[in-house]
């Protein structure tokens, strides 16, 4: 089986800062990570393949630097890497992303027919969660979002167990289809010796705006219909509240009591029996 | 198993080195280093020395990572709040061919790594040697952390840093002693790169560099340091741990007692703090050098306590022990020889060069500065009061104020003990 897996190198989050003044990113000096998400993304695609066999390509575009990004992500295991590049991708959105990608997957897909794609449910510097759906949109593809568990492949299906705001759904879909995957779904491994430096060795392949045949209108900033208006810093957390409780513990329990109440954080359960309210 | 040549454990300037000379002699090379790429686990002062580097990658200042050439060298003797001052600047030293920069071992070492892999240097982060491989007595490669991480080789350079963990499991090394062993706690507090010009006398770009001695270290056996950057001035000052145990204060209360020092105070006002690093440096000098070779192995850099803190030179010892270990790596491995014996080239030119020879020319000064602890304490306040007496214009005249301070400086220590300090402090030093 053949497995892609979309990958994104973003910020360290935990350490970019908004300009107080500007308020735009500062992220001079900040290293840049794998996203999270598409991690675990790269992880399950490889398990995959260590068990049923197969390949793994790894997409993944961005500026030329990212390259450092694909060759870590290689130490997984994985068999091909390709970066997009161009300054024509410059400025993208997630529409214009998902076009690019997309198109790159197509031509992947002309030479090594695709089975499973595997993208992260959404990237920690943007948090859109909308380039993964719209990969699968282009490509035709059925899409499983928010997956914690790949419960089955088959020849033909594959059945994804997903988080949802109010549970759990399982869910099936024919191949080749597209999975956006939660942190959940697997750890991620500490990568063996000969991995490592296979990867050490490895160059990915840079593709450009010449590579594919792109309808540039739908790329870079043309292609981004998104403009964003503003950044913030989300407001600092207010100190919490400090009651003496040595003075008069019982009145000091029923004002905590009464406090938890009046802000719905507890409430007298109305099915109980015997309760009083 | 994959074999290489040469196997060298640990990214830092002798290990980085190391690797690039034994590639330019044509041999198979993997630097195993445990950080996410080379610098991210390196702490140094922050001077680089060009001469030796020059010698490493020759003409780096064109394209290395720098920040700025220094021109002046500030020593400040402090006592209490006061300073006694001297230096020497040379505008000259802003140009080629240089003396010394500050730069970031952090963004140094990663390009100096770049330079390694573009000579063919495989470089594997992330990764931890956890031990030498053996067949019979004979070393033959290193087992790594990672699944199926046994690594073959000729020759194993050892770089691991000052923490000696593998050079002690080959018995070449003995574990770090708290009276061998200094820590250094710096900062690094961003200004706006104007104020730091205006404040230290310099055009731009240009960079000096102060060491502070007496109670910049509360008589403790160390040294403060104030190097300046591009946009930020690295405030850093060490200890031998020993005394510090003693004493019982922390790496901490050491940079708190250096900042809060009228004179340093007023340099770094302003500034906020972006950076907080600690490391230690081995002070063991001569006498504690470890073996530096056996069949198959060689040790360079901190792992070797090649270090000479009297002129805060590191750096460059560990460059050179490298690339002279590269050489000699490969040399051996050309001639099918790596027994213990064709090593020991490795240890004559280190003893010809000047790495064992400073070290050597320092040989009592550890012990010299361990056995007279009153040193540190007694001669900052007698120099700044003396200095005080000759300066101060209160009518006396001039004859009777030296007599003064020659009666004051006898008050302070007897005449044996002055010249005892001195023959003393000759024999350590000169």
């Amino acid at each position: 089986m053949h497995f892609v897996v979309c990958l994104k190198q973003v910020p360290d989050t935990s350490e970019v800062r908004i300009d107080p003044i500007t308020n735009t990113l500062m992220r001079e000096g900040v290293p840049s990570i794998i996203n999270p998400y598409d991690a675990h993304g790269l992880e399950e695609a490889i398990r995959l393949k260590e068990k049923v066999g197969g390949k793994v390509t790894i997409v993944s575009m961005g500026p030329p630097q990212a390259k450092e990004a694909l060759k870590k992500a290689m130490t997984f295991g994985a068999d091909r890497a390709i970066l997009l590049s161009d300054r024509a991708f410059g400025g993208s959105d997630s529409l214009a992303t998902a076009y690019i990608l997309s198109s790159a997957i197509q031509k992947i897909q002309e030479t090594d027919p695709i089975d499973l794609v595997f993208a992260g449910k959404e990237a920690i510097d943007g948090d859109t969660a909308q380039t993964g759906p719209g990969i699968a949109q282009r490509l035709g593809f059925p899409q499983l979002t928010y997956a914690i568990k790949i419960q089955e492949l088959t020849e033909t299906t594959v059945t994804v167990e997903r988080k949802t705001e109010s549970g759990r759904q399982i869910v099936q879909a024919q191949l080749p289809a597209l999975i956006t995957v939660e942190k959940e779904l697997n750890d991620l491994r500490y990568a063996s010796l000969p991995n490592m430096m296979k990867a050490a060795a490895y160059e990915p392949e840079v593709w450009d705006v010449k590579s594919l045949s792109f309808d540039t209108k739908k790329m870079g900033l043309k292609g981004s219909p998104t403009s964003v208006s503003r950044i913030f810093a989300p407001p600092g957390r207010s100190g919490g509240e400090i009651m003496d409780g040595t003075k008069d513990p019982a009145a000091t329990a029923a004002t905590v009591v009464q406090k938890l109440f009046q802000q719905n954080i507890i409430m007298v359960n109305p099915l109980a029996k015997g309760g009083k309210s | 198993m994959e074999n290489f040549d040469v196997i060298v454990v640990g990214g830092g300037p002798a290990g980085l080195s190391a690797a690039l000379s034994a590639a330019q002699a044509g041999m198979k090379t993997v630097v195993i280093e445990r950080g996410d790429y080379p610098g991210t686990k390196n702490v140094m002062g922050g001077i680089l020395y060009t001469k030796a580097t020059d010698l490493i990658v020759p003409e780096f200042w064109k394209e290395a990572p720098l920040e700025r050439p220094i021109i002046e060298q500030r020593i400040a003797m402090l006592s209490g709040d006061e300073s006694i001052l001297a230096g020497y600047r040379d505008p000259a030293w802003a140009k080629e061919p240089y003396n010394a920069h500050s730069v970031f071992r952090v963004k140094f070492d990663r390009w100096l790594a770049q330079q390694a892999e573009k000579a063919g240097v495989m470089i594997i982060p992330e990764t931890i040697v956890e031990n030498l491989l053996y067949k019979g007595d004979n070393v033959v490669g290193v087992r790594t952390g990672r699944a199926e991480g046994d690594l073959g080789a000729k020759v194993v350079i050892i770089a691991e840093g000052v923490n000696n963990f593998l050079a002690v499991k080959a018995g070449l090394a003995k574990p770090l002693k708290p009276e061998s062993v200094a820590v250094t706690v710096k900062e690094v507090i961003a200004l706006p790169k104007e104020k730091i010009e205006d404040r230290f006398c310099l055009d731009e770009g240009q960079g000096a560099t102060i060491e502070l001695y007496g109670d910049s270290t509360a008589g403790m056996m160390g040294v403060g340091f104030i190097y300046t950057n591009k946009e930020s001035i690295s405030i850093g000052v060490g200890a031998i741990l020993q005394p510090l145990i003693r004493n019982n204060w922390t790496p901490n209360d050491l940079l708190e007692n250096l900042k809060s020092k009228p004179y340093v105070k007023r340099l770094l006002q302003g500034g906020e703090t972006k950076e907080y690093l600690s490391h230690l440096i081995p002070e063991g000098g001569y006498t504690q050098v470890p073996k530096l070779h056996r069949q198959g192995v060689l040790v360079v850099g901190d792992t070797a306590m090649l270090m000479n803190s009297l002129n805060r030179e590191g750096s460059n010892l560990a460059m050179i022990s490298g690339k002279i270990a590269g050489e000699v790596a490969a040399q051996a491995i050309k001639t099918g020889d790596v027994s213990d014996q064709a090593m020991t080239v490795y240890e004559t030119r280190l003893r010809d060069s000047f790495v064992l020879k400073d070290l050597h020319h320092y040989r009592h000064m550890g012990k010299f500065f361990e056995e007279n602890t009153h040193l540190l304490k007694v001669y900052p306040k007698l120099f700044s009061q003396a200095v005080k007496m000759y300066l101060t214009a209160d009518g006396t005249p001039k004859k009777q104020r030296q007599k003064e301070i020659i009666k004051m400086a006898f008050e302070k220590r007897s005449k044996g003990g002055l010249i005892k300090d001195i023959y003393g402090a000759w024999r350590a030093l000169l």
